[in-house]
């Protein structure tokens, strides 16, 4: 039973969250009103001239060709839903694997989980490594073994699909342990009463496992596109710098060069305030309107 | 006891005047490696030789992440003496007026005995107003030459002390290399500094008017000429065949002539150290090629590296000390010093002769082919260096061209004229901030 207690003090709740509140305000809040002010400035690095342009900063992102907000924004896109995709679907295919009774599973375990200890930007260099044009072993390999001419410097599908191999390896092991985890909470008298009823294999994953994942999947879904879209920086900085053109450039990537490398404060402010949009965005979708269908 | 402690208040005091610890004098910087133990070095020889002030040198980590942490210390008020800041974030501090202290400005009020003659022009004139008033200390200054193969010459029948002087030949003899066996004939690191800028002042064409942007802010890009069209044009060409390979931005190519892929390799002079250690064959270095049928060339070609600039606001036995240690870094035995074991060009004639005289350039001739290249001719104004605000977007846009270039995305000659457009859209921005 729900039982609920009262504070008799006034005051003590509000005492009691002020130090998440200062972390808040002085991690979130204040850089955030930053970023909002300094989007409608041009300055020069140092501070010393300002001006007032309005919206400047922001129309210029969407009406100048030059600026490829548009282009960095559908790459973004592309990217964050391949990676997602990628990582989820063999995930699954592992965890159901290695939940069936085989030799050495809790081996394979061990080693499907392996990869998430190692850090994103280390990830992006060993990939690099792997497929450098110039010396990478796999480059090698598909000049001349297989006749595959390996330029993902000048490639920009190649460039894709690599940053994309990268940043989805590196996810596996995150999505196989939860993955993992929710089919070892599937019942298993349901699955044995599917079977009974003449059920095989594959329809007894798809009408009954699959279905009582999908609070798992749908979780999933959230994390894996959040990190599509956030935390692959290190592995496009380190892989490909956006490149070849501007073709594997995303939308943080974009921020940080735009901000840090060039110092174009205001620009970059102002596709930070568009990406803090889309990410109050993308959380007011998830708890409004998805999570209600999905069956926990 | 109140007396007492007066006394005792007293005492220290003039105990510290007596005793006085040196004033200590910040110098962030971003060289790593041998590199930034030899400016450790410098400045622990500079400590050495005085009891008045002590250097500290901070390694601020790569040249954008320095070069922020000085702007961003500025504005918190609390900057370093001195901060080191690569060539293509001269504009950008030069024109933050009331941040910085030009060094001609600082000598002058330390009375620091300053002669701005002993300096090799080419190097100090990237760092000086068109008046030759110079704005920073010149610190780790290289320019762009020609590496090649001497193994793979001789193994393709060609003359090992002979390298390619001209482009045609040059095209001529790579083409012979991937003939003879290897992956391509050459390739090259940073395309704007060294196919755009370097190229434009070795054949002594404006890279940009108002003399490449010394004499204004309204100054444009002008660099897509017929020459640098057909110069283009023809590498592209040779990429379709393979002859010419595409290594990436900045120095990323390097691998493809340390691990004998190509034969020849366009690269800093700051890069040989690195490929002594690297090469497992015989390697040369030779001046850039230039195209005979323009008649200035060559000219001299242009720095690149960092220079050291001063911080404003700082008191005057602080910018004392910083002229001491600007004048103890110019000095004949520590450029020697730094320049024998970094690789970087000496900024000092005297440097220069003493190396020489020290035998140096007998077991390393590559540094001296460098030097000699820069001091080829007095400098113009197409060759005096590069001073263009937001000139770090400008590069980014021409590597990004220049890879939809070789995609073949773009053509050539649409490529180039992009590269100048957009370009300028960025120059006209930096001079409506800083009118």
């Amino acid at each position: 039973m729900a039982q609920q207690y009262e504070f008799k003090a006034k005051y003590l709740p509000y005492l009691l969250v002020l130090p998440q509140m200062l972390i808040v305000f002085v991690f979130f809040f204040w850089p955030s009103f930053q970023g909002v002010w300094q989007s409608f400035f041009l300055q020069d690095p140092f501070g010393g001239r300002v001006i007032f342009v309005g919206l400047e900063n922001y129309t210029r992102l969407f009406t100048d060709p030059a600026s490829s907000y548009g282009e960095s924004f559908r790459v973004s896109v592309a990217f964050a839903v391949c990676v997602a995709a990628l990582s989820m679907i063999i995930a699954l295919f592992l965890a159901t694997q290695a939940n069936k009774k085989i030799k050495f599973s809790s081996f394979y375990k061990t080693m499907m989980i392996w990869p998430y200890a190692v850090a994103t930007m280390v990830a992006g260099v060993l990939w690099l490594f792997m497929f450098n044009p110039n010396v990478g072993v796999i480059a090698w390999f598909l000049k001349h073994r297989l006749g595959i001419e390996w330029q993902h410097l000048l490639n920009s599908g190649q460039a894709f699909l690599l940053v994309t191999m990268a940043a989805s390896w590196k996810q596996i092991s995150y999505n196989f342990v939860f993955f993992l985890a929710g089919l070892q909470s599937v019942p298993v008298d349901l699955v044995e009463a599917a079977a009974i009823d003449g059920a095989g294999p594959t329809r007894r994953f798809w009408k009954i496992i699959f279905p009582l994942l999908s609070p798992t999947t749908f979780y999933l879904l959230v994390m894996n596109l959040v990190y599509g879209f956030f935390e692959t920086f290190p592995i496009i900085h380190q892989v490909t710098a956006g490149g070849p053109g501007k073709s594997t450039s995303i939308l943080v990537y974009k921020v940080w060069r735009d901000g840090v490398i060039n110092l174009d404060l205001g620009g970059s402010s102002a596709q930070s305030v568009i990406l803090m949009i889309m990410v109050i965005g993308l959380t007011v979708v998830q708890f409004r309107f998805i999570e209600r269908r999905v069956h926990y | 006891m109140k007396r007492l402690t007066l006394a005792l208040l007293i005492v220290s005091m003039v105990a510290t005047a007596a005793f006085a610890e040196p004033i200590s004098i910040d110098f962030w910087h971003a060289m790593t490696g041998k590199n930034g133990d030899t400016v450790q070095a410098i400045c622990d020889k500079f400590n050495a030789t005085q009891t008045l002030y002590k250097v500290v040198p901070v390694y601020k980590g790569s040249y954008s992440d320095t070069m922020n942490a000085g702007i961003a210390a500025f504005r918190a008020k609390s900057a370093p003496a001195i901060v080191q800041v690569y060539e293509v974030g001269t504009a950008t501090m030069m024109s933050a007026k009331g941040a910085v202290k030009p060094v001609y400005q600082l000598m002058k009020e330390t009375k620091q005995k300053f002669d701005p003659k002993i300096y090799i022009p080419t190097i100090t004139s990237y760092y000086s107003t068109s008046k030759g008033e110079m704005l920073s200390m010149p610190f780790n200054s290289s320019t762009s030459v020609m590496y090649y193969n001497k193994d793979a010459f001789r193994k393709a029948g060609l003359d090992p002390e002979k390298p390619p002087v001209t482009w045609p030949e040059f095209f001529e003899v790579a083409r012979k290399l991937k003939a003879s066996g290897m992956e391509g004939g050459f390739s090259t690191n940073w395309i704007s500094w060294i196919q755009l800028e370097n190229f434009s002042a070795w054949h002594n064409q404006p890279f940009g008017t108002k003399s490449n942007g010394f004499d204004g802010l309204d100054t444009e890009l002008v660099f897509n000429t017929p020459l640098t069209v057909k110069h283009f044009e023809t590498i592209y060409k040779l990429s379709q065949e393979k002859v010419f390979i595409y290594g990436g931005r900045e120095n990323k190519a390097n691998p493809l002539f340390s691990s004998g892929q190509v034969g020849m390799h366009f690269e800093s002079i700051g890069g040989y150290a690195n490929f002594k250690n690297t090469c497992k064959f015989e390697f040369g270095v030779a001046r850039l090629p230039y195209y005979p049928e323009v008649a200035d060339a060559p000219q001299n070609s242009i720095i690149g590296g960092a220079s050291l600039w001063v911080f404003n606001g700082k008191s005057k036995d602080e910018y004392k000390g910083v002229a001491q240690f600007f004048s103890f870094l110019s000095s004949p035995e520590i450029q020697a010093f730094w320049h024998q074991n970094t690789g970087y060009l000496p900024i000092t004639m005297a440097a220069y002769e003493l190396t020489k005289a020290q035998g140096f350039y007998t077991t390393n001739p590559g540094p001296e082919v460098a030097i000699k290249q820069l001091l080829n001719k007095a400098p113009t104004k197409n060759s005096m260096g590069i001073r263009f605000g937001n000139f770090n977007i400008i590069r980014e846009i021409e590597d990004q061209t220049w890879e939809d270039i070789l995609a073949g995305k773009i053509s050539v000659k649409a490529g180039l004229e992009k590269m100048v457009r957009e370009g300028n859209a960025k120059l006209r921005d930096f001079e409506r901030l800083n009118k």
